[in-house]
């Protein structure tokens, strides 16, 4: 195994010390602390607990064309993750607990990332029967979070019995809030924008109504929720509301809902066409404050690579999704930590414990001491890079944020003991390091 | 000018132009030989991804009366579910050189799609893109308005005058091209239609509205000079945009008691095609004051002076 001293990391924003890892483990934390094999010099980096995505698409199985567990994880770290949940839209859908188990198994494979297969929630995510949840739950893939994302579970009786079900394994229904018939066509926010665009309206109230159901579900039988991607100030509320109530219901916010809204669609390039769709700027300022009181729990990125081609049309046939895994944490730099809504210590909470703690990721999501386990990322805050999604290592190009100017960057991930990213590139010897 | 891709983009001087253009470009239609050697040599490719007789009949009409060489490409029925079937088209087009593209389109935007993602190196005319934009509707709506109210006064606009849109706003291609229009060119626009029929954000616009069609033709938001009647699909019922046909065109609907209660000089138009006992009755559409016919005819001229303006380079100014 490999060991490193990173010297003059600032833990979580904090003061510089020194912190030593060894087979895997952080074995000391200190300004006197020295040894270790190879030498990370971390002057002005801040060091954070590594990075839990808890909503990734990485394609495969089925459409290896966008991305694959081994590109897709490889883009993870390189973005400063060290977990990612795989979403459960692949083909086969992840809903049988022989598909989590083989997206489980590449992830081990490449060994970039740990890779947390999400279970859809129902039978090729058709909203009709539930998948077997406890197979997934039980299998080596140890499931903990059930989506049928990119659908809402629309059917109020079977969101009811998956939030009761999945109690059993301590497990989350993560919901992707979409009433369908409100958004039949929809193409991007309902308001201002799509009036004069010509393009059908994704109405806000159309996430609001179900979370504000799947709250209530929750409540009245005392299971855990998690609301997917909220975009929209109303939804805040709600969440604010449930929240004062005690029901147990978390929440995620986009790096893209964070800082873009609807008037980029004006240009009809469909890299900003995304569900839920960008929204206006009092809703991305609501979602801002949301994430700074906790109100909304954590960032998650929604990482959802396209072929070009998916892109290269029509606002009207163009996929939705964005990339989002090499641009996140320079997104919630700028509009979180730069505008002064978030602490490093909080970012660290929002885009590591909680998402750890939420899908019960016990081994990550940790505490920068000694006797932890070793997943950390540092971040240069003072860099500056402009995005060109050519470059990004996820095979999607489709990077909302292309052209603009990224605000602080990666210079270095540990997972499991071992650097997947140093200097800013992924440390491609580790492929002959087994885990 | 490079383009015209909404009417959002024309300046008033610039709208003016074309309506100026226009008028002697009708002069000329009034001539024995009607046929101009301005674009000799010129390519106009009419790309139609939806059927629309009138509309590319007219275009193609235009740019033959200009000599231009005109290529009708119709796409409808190839697979538009496929999104790269317009970027493929579009480099097809652009190695056959064409100079202009006329392109209708059942999307939002793929005429803005078209001339921003480089794919070709034309110029995009919009001939009606989903429920975005019609703008040579809405500037031969705003020539057949000038000519009948302002004896079509070249420099003359539309300033305080006033126009009623009646019907499927939300839908409508031609509403949206004429608020933007008449608005720049001074007029002032009411747009009367169900509330289910106007979309949400329309409190931005730049024209008020009403959902009581008698209110307004009786002179409620002031005297009309105009009132244009949009085509409204039966099958919104069904969506329950409405209840029925008939509870439309009750509310909704232009016919001899509602004409009665106009001024007398103001004008009856329609974009076409009608639904005649839908939106509009026959004693409406072929009234005195019905302009419908004229439109038509108006059409070829004003589609003649976007094409002349475009491809000849004798704009005013860039970046329109
Ligand atoms: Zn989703």
């Amino acid at each position: 195994m490999s060991s490193y001293l990173i010297k003059g990391a600032r833990p979580l924003g904090g003061d510089p010390t020194n912190i030593l890892i060894e087979d895997g483990v952080l074995t000391a934390v200190g300004t006197s602390v020295s040894g270790g094999a190879q030498v990370i010099d971390a002057d002005g980096l801040i060091a954070l607990p590594g990075l839990v995505d808890l909503h990734t698409h990485l394609r495969e199985p089925g459409r290896e064309d966008a991305e694959t567990v081994e590109t897709g994880t490889r883009a993870a770290a390189k973005g400063g993750w060290t977990a990612v949940h795989a979403m459960a839209n692949t083909d086969p859908v992840a809903d049988t607990a022989g598909v989590v188990e083989q997206v489980w198994r590449l992830g081990r494979q490449y060994g970039w990332v740990d890779v947390r297969p999400v279970g859809a929630v129902t039978i090729g995510l058709k909203g009709e029967r539930l998948a077997e949840l406890g197979a997934m739950a039980d299998s080596a893939a140890g499931v903990r979070v059930f989506s049928d994302d990119g659908h809402c579970v629309w059917d109020p009786t079977l969101m009811r019995r998956a939030l009761e079900y999945v109690k059993a394994f301590d497990g989350v229904v993560a919901q992707h809030a979409q009433e369908p018939r409100l958004t039949e066509g929809a193409q991007m926010h309902e308001g201002v924008v799509s009036a004069e665009l010509g393009l059908t309206g994704w109405p806000a109230v159309a996430e609001e109504a179900i979370i504000a159901r799947d709250v209530l579900l929750a409540g009245h039988v005392g299971s855990r929720l998690h609301v997917c991607h909220v975009s929209t100030a109303g939804s805040v509320e709600i969440l604010r509301w449930a929240k004062g109530r005690g029901i147990d219901v978390t929440a995620e916010v986009t790096p893209h809902h964070l800082l873009l809204t609807d008037e980029l669609v004006r240009s009809y390039d469909p890299v900003f066409k995304v569900n839920p769709p960008l929204r206006t700027a009092a809703d991305v300022q609501a979602v801002r404050e949301a994430l700074a009181d906790g109100t909304i729990d954590i960032v998650a990125t929604d990482h959802a690579p396209h072929p070009v081609e998916a892109k290269d049309c029509e606002w009207g046939v163009a996929a939705m999704g964005m990339t989002g895994l090499e641009t996140a944490l320079p997104i919630v730099q700028e509009a979180m930590v730069d505008t002064g809504l978030l602490t490093w210590a909080q970012v660290a909470d929002r885009m590591s414990v909680a998402p750890a703690r939420i899908g019960r990721v016990g081994s990550q999501g940790r505490p920068i001491a000694a006797g932890e386990p070793a997943h950390l990322t540092l971040v240069d805050p003072a860099a500056r890079w402009e995005c060109d999604p050519a470059a990004h290592t996820t095979m999607g190009r489709n990077s909302p944020v292309r052209g603009r100017t990224m605000h602080g960057s990666v210079v270095a991930t540990i997972y499991a003991g071992r650097a997947t990213v140093l200097d800013g590139k992924l440390n491609e010897a580790l492929l002959e390091v087994p885990l | 000018m490079r383009h015209l891709l909404s009417t959002a983009d024309l300046s008033r001087d610039e709208a003016i132009s074309i309506l100026d253009v226009a008028g002697q470009m009708a002069a000329t239609q009034r001539r024995e030989i009607k046929k101009l050697p301005t674009l000799r040599g010129r390519t106009v490719v009419n790309l139609f991804y939806e059927d629309s007789t009138r509309t590319r009949i007219s275009f193609e009409a235009a740019a033959k009366r200009l000599s231009a060489d005109v290529i009708n490409f119709s796409a409808k029925g190839s697979s538009v579910s496929k999104g790269e079937s317009l970027k493929d088209t579009a480099l097809t087009l652009k190695a056959m050189g064409a100079d202009a593209v006329v392109v209708r389109h059942p999307i939002s935007g793929a005429p803005h799609r078209l001339a921003n993602a480089g794919w070709i190196d034309g110029t995009v005319v919009n001939a009606g893109d989903g429920t975005h934009e019609h703008p040579t509707q809405a500037l031969l709506d705003a020539y057949t308005l000038r000519s009948r109210l302002e004896q079509d006064a070249p420099g003359a606009d539309l300033k305080g005058r006033r126009v009623a849109i009646v019907g499927d706003v939300l839908h409508s291609r031609v509403a949206r091209s004429n608020v933007r229009l008449l608005t720049t060119l001074g007029a002032e626009v009411v747009l009367v239609a169900p509330p289910t029929l106007l979309p949400v954000g329309i409190g931005d616009w730049p024209c008020s509205t009403s959902y009581d069609l008698d209110d307004v033709v009786g002179g409620g938001h002031g005297d009309l000079d105009a009132v244009m009647m949009l085509r409204v699909q039966r099958e919104r019922m069904n969506a329950a945009f409405f209840p029925s046909a008939r509870e439309y065109s009750r509310r909704y609907g232009l016919d001899a008691r509602r004409m009665a209660k106009l001024p007398e000089h103001a004008l009856v138009m329609h974009p076409g095609p009608m639904n005649r006992g839908l939106e509009i009755t026959a004693e409406a559409a072929d009234s005195p004051r019905s302009t419908i016919v004229e439109q038509v005819a108006n059409g070829v001229a004003v589609r003649m002076a976007v094409l002349y303006l475009l491809l000849s380079g004798q704009s005013e100014g860039e970046g329109a």
